[in-house]
């Protein structure tokens, strides 16, 4: 096998994960790679004849670039196996793992051939939409760490959480069992009705009496069964004296069944059943469309899911995995490279690099030296270093922010929503006029008083009423999921449209990605060359972070080199002597924060240094620009405001910007502007965003990968639609436009079927007919003019 | 006219056989992933000649 190393002259992609090669192009075979992890899947593969994994699907792979290493020893604890094995027994166990990488048919292949690359593992099975795969597998040949270390290799690292572990919903089950049954009904009753409807000779009376018979018991479950969480919803609004939209339909259902139960029972008519059935199915086809959600993300995500699951702990002179919670104060962990220390505790090495990024804001890793206090969350960059731990997990400084009562209450927000209010006005209208009603009937002919009564009730049932909202809201969940932007369920776009204040979070929101070095001072591409192999030879996170920066390569041999911890490192390359390093160790006046960045000298000569900067989003500025400039815009930070300069570029004049925000400095901050009457989107992506984001209307959280964590909230935002977020509040409120429109459609059926009512005209098939049209035509007008806008509007961006 | 009725008792039973079987269906998550049995069935099954097929050389 020939490896060779290019510079990049033309663009290559990946034969494993199709990225552009950025760096070098790694050849293996014929093909070229991205990296070396990219290569060693391929080879994996190859030598095990599992190639048809790139036939399937165009470049399937997983990138590796940024997956980090875990051992994941921790699951051969009994207690944590215990938690994660879904069956188990000496010959056999099962293991359910959600894999956030699968993404294509080539995930499936591979993960269902596992049996090929380890023998141990009996039958694996994909579940696609939850991303989640199933293993059989037989503990006596293989561990469940080295499967779990087997699919990580493969680039398909499982994602594990001790509670997170989801289940199909039975919710859901329930739901489309009651659907079953109703449009089953429904249809039989159809059936059953159509011969009165065409009708039936005087002589086939007896039939009559069958037919209506059996609608009457096949109505039994439709009432019963499919639409009992009407009138449990009915019940409960009466007991918190609160009318909503469940009210009128309950009473509409039960003046239908009553009714059509009495002329049947009394051989006076064939009742209403077929529309009661329909009323109920439709509503039901409504709730469906409207619980759909994203199976594969987590809206209620919290730092335990962020968290590792389990820490390697000194007991006696041994490491030995124990699981996070279980720690306690002055216990001695071990934490490696890219690994969050899960709880405030002491630096007990020599120095260490920490990422604070997620946690604090802090876009800079932060450096530490022995005895200082780090904060559970940070993420360690480097050799692995010795902690001890200062406060349990529970009472750390970014955990305690769960403690907030915020985290307390219950979902529901204060929030009325639109179909309630109407809901309230449309039951005292049904209400005033059916008992104007029957006092009039009950004037003139006191006998058919009754029957109007309860027709006025009937035709009253807001059953299109009830539609347009899940079908309005449920179709731009759909559009919005289709453009990037998941949210939590629909309810969120009527809450996203009333949104007048924006807060943005700084660090992962504005700013994105990996921090990247950029070189303040001159040097020739020669030298940067030189640079660049001289700090590949140190394993220092900030060498790396230089060595990765520089695209130039130097062939030329390095002598003498030295790293002296804490200070930097030197090398001889072609006789000059290059010392990278704090600005001591090269001989550098310094001005400010030394730490963060990497100074340079050629021959005692100083050039200058690297600073590590973030990258603003693209599209930034121009959101920004696109926002409704009546609303007020916001930006906190974690961070010590060392980036005001670059914000203000971003911003406009009138925005705030506050630095230096903790993470309950964000939540009272949201919670104060709510209480001046702003209602207020936040924005941001970290656990100190959390607080923030649970507080706010609407919480928005950005990710650059869905599969990876997010904190709760009620949308998840691609981090490249950030800049259409504009689109998606425009498009909220046109929904809402939309929502009126279909009750104005609704409302003018209503007033159709009442005419008839009223008068007492309103025969049963009259009811079969209306209440359907009525019901389909606000469905389908507010599908279709939900999609038209939606196409409208991503049009135009185009 | 006697024979209509039984006719209409015995395609209740039957749709109510199917109006069953659904549910069961559903309960035991056959519905719970609608995508990957579509490319499942797609699959070569090599596993019992292994070596047969050479790994292609692209």
């Amino acid at each position: 096998m020939e490896v060779a190393q290019h510079s990049v002259t033309e663009k290559v992609n990946c034969y494993h994960c199709g990225s552009l090669c950025e760096e070098k192009v790694i050849l293996s075979g014929n093909n070229s790679f991205c990296c070396t992890g990219c290569k060693a899947v391929y080879e994996i593969l190859n030598d095990n004849n599992l190639c048809e994994y790139y036939e399937l699907d165009r470049t399937p792979g997983v990138s590796l670039l940024h997956v980090r290493e875990e051992s994941y020893a921790y699951l051969e604890e009994p207690q944590v196996a215990k938690k994660i094995l879904a069956f188990s027994s000496d010959s056999f166990c099962r293991v359910q793992f959600s894999i956030p990488a699968i993404h294509c048919i080539s995930c499936i292949w591979l993960l269902e051939n596992l049996q090929r690359l380890n023998e141990g593992v009996v039958k694996s099975e994909v579940n696609f939409s939850r991303k989640q795969v199933t293993i059989d597998y037989s503990p006596a040949k293989v561990s469940l760490s080295a499967i779990a270390r087997l699919l990580a290799s493969l680039g398909y690292a499982p994602s594990i959480s001790l509670e997170g572990q989801t289940k199909a919903s039975p919710t859901n089950h329930t739901l489309i069992t009651k659907l079953a049954i109703a449009g089953f009904c429904f249809g039989n009753i159809m059936l059953l009705s159509f011969p009165e409807y065409l009708g039936l000779n005087e002589l086939d009376h007896e039939l009559k009496l069958v037919f209506s018979y059996l609608n009457l018991f096949l109505a039994l479950p439709v009432i019963i069964y499919s639409g009992q969480e009407y009138f449990i919803a009915a019940w409960r609004s009466y007991q918190q004296k609160q009318i909503n939209i469940d009210v009128p339909i309950a009473v509409g259902l039960a003046a239908l069944f009553l009714r059509s139960s009495y002329d049947i029972l009394s051989h006076t008519g064939p009742g209403y059943l077929d529309s009661l059935s329909g009323l109920v199915f439709f509503l039901l086809i409504g709730r469906w469309f409207q619980s759909k959600t994203y199976d594969s993300l987590a809206f209620d995500r919290d730092y335990k899911s962020y968290f590792p699951l389990a820490i390697n702990k000194k007991i006696k002179e041994e490491w030995k995995p124990v699981l996070v919670q279980d720690l306690e104060k002055g216990d001695v962990i071990r934490v490696r490279n890219m690994e969050i220390i899960p709880a405030d505790s002491y630096l007990r090495g020599v120095e260490a690099f920490i990422d604070y990024s997620f946690v604090t804001g802090e876009s800079k890793p932060v450096y530490a030296t022995v005895g200082d206090f780090i904060y559970g969350g940070g993420r360690l960059i480097g050799q692995p270093v010795e902690f001890v731990v200062g406060k349990k997990i529970s009472q750390s400084h970014l955990t305690s922010l769960w403690n907030n009562e915020i985290f307390q209450k219950k979902e529901e927000s204060q929030y009325k929503k639109i179909i309630d209010k109407t809901a309230q006005k449309f039951t005292w209208a049904v209400m005033g006029l059916s008992i104007i009603t029957a006092l009039y009937w009950w004037l003139m002919a006191p006998s058919q008083m009754w029957l109007v009564f309860t027709a006025v009730l009937m035709v009253a049932c807001p059953c299109a009423l009830a539609l347009a909202a899940p079908f309005t809201f449920g179709n731009m969940l759909r559009v919005f999921g289709r453009n990037g932007f998941y949210l939590k369920n629909a309810d969120v776009i009527e809450r996203l449209a009333s949104i007048d204040t924006i807060v943005f979070d700084k660090t992962g929101t504005v700013t994105y990605g990996a921090s990247a070095l950029k070189f303040i001072g001159h040097l020739t591409d020669e030298e940067l060359g030189r640079i660049k192999a001289l700090a590949n030879s140190s394993t220092h996170p900030l060498s790396q972070l230089v060595s990765q920066s520089i695209s130039f390569e130097s062939l030329e041999t390095i002598t003498d080199f030295s790293e002296i911890p804490s200070k930097g490192i030197q090398g001889v390359i072609a006789n000059h002597l290059i010392k990278l390093g704090s600005p001591s160790f090269v001989s550098f006046e310094d001005e400010k924060n030394p730490n963060s960045r990497v100074y340079v000298s050629i021959d005692g000569m100083a050039r200058g240094h690297f600073n590590i900067e973030t990258t603003i989003r693209p599209g930034m500025k121009a959101l920004i620009n696109k926002l409704d400039p009546k609303a007020p815009i916001y930006l906190l930070s974690g961070d010590q405001g060392a980036e005001e300069e670059r914000m203000k570029n971003v911003f406009p004049d009138d925005a705030k910007m506050h630095f230096n925000q903790s993470p309950l400095d964000k939540l009272h901050f949201v919670s104060n502007l709510q209480q001046n009457g702003f209602r207020v989107m936040m924005i941001g992506d970290g656990l100190n965003d959390s607080g923030a984001l649970k507080q706010s209307d609407v919480g928005i959280a950005v990710t650059d990968n869905t599969g990876v964590f997010t904190p709760a909230s009620d949308g998840i935002l691609k981090g490249e639609v950030l800049q259409n977020l504009n689109q998606f509040m425009k498009l909220s409120k046109s929904a809402i436009t939309i929502l009126k429109i279909a009750f104005g459609i609704s409302f003018f059926y209503n007033i159709i079927a009442l005419g008839f009512a009223v008068s007492g005209n309103l025969s049963p098939l009259t009811a079969a007919i209306l209440m359907p049209i009525s019901s389909v035509s606000v469905v389908g007008f507010s599908s279709l003019a939900v999609n038209w806008v939606a196409r409208n509007h991503f049009k135009q961006k185009d | 006219m006697e024979i209509i009725i039984l006719l209409i008792f015995i395609s209740l039973t039957i749709a109510l056989a199917f109006l069953g079987a659904f549910i069961w269906n559903m309960k035991s998550g056959q519905y719970d992933d609608t995508y990957g049995p579509s490319v499942r069935m797609l699959f070569e099954d090599k596993k019992k000649n292994p070596r047969n097929t050479k790994a292609s050389k692209k």
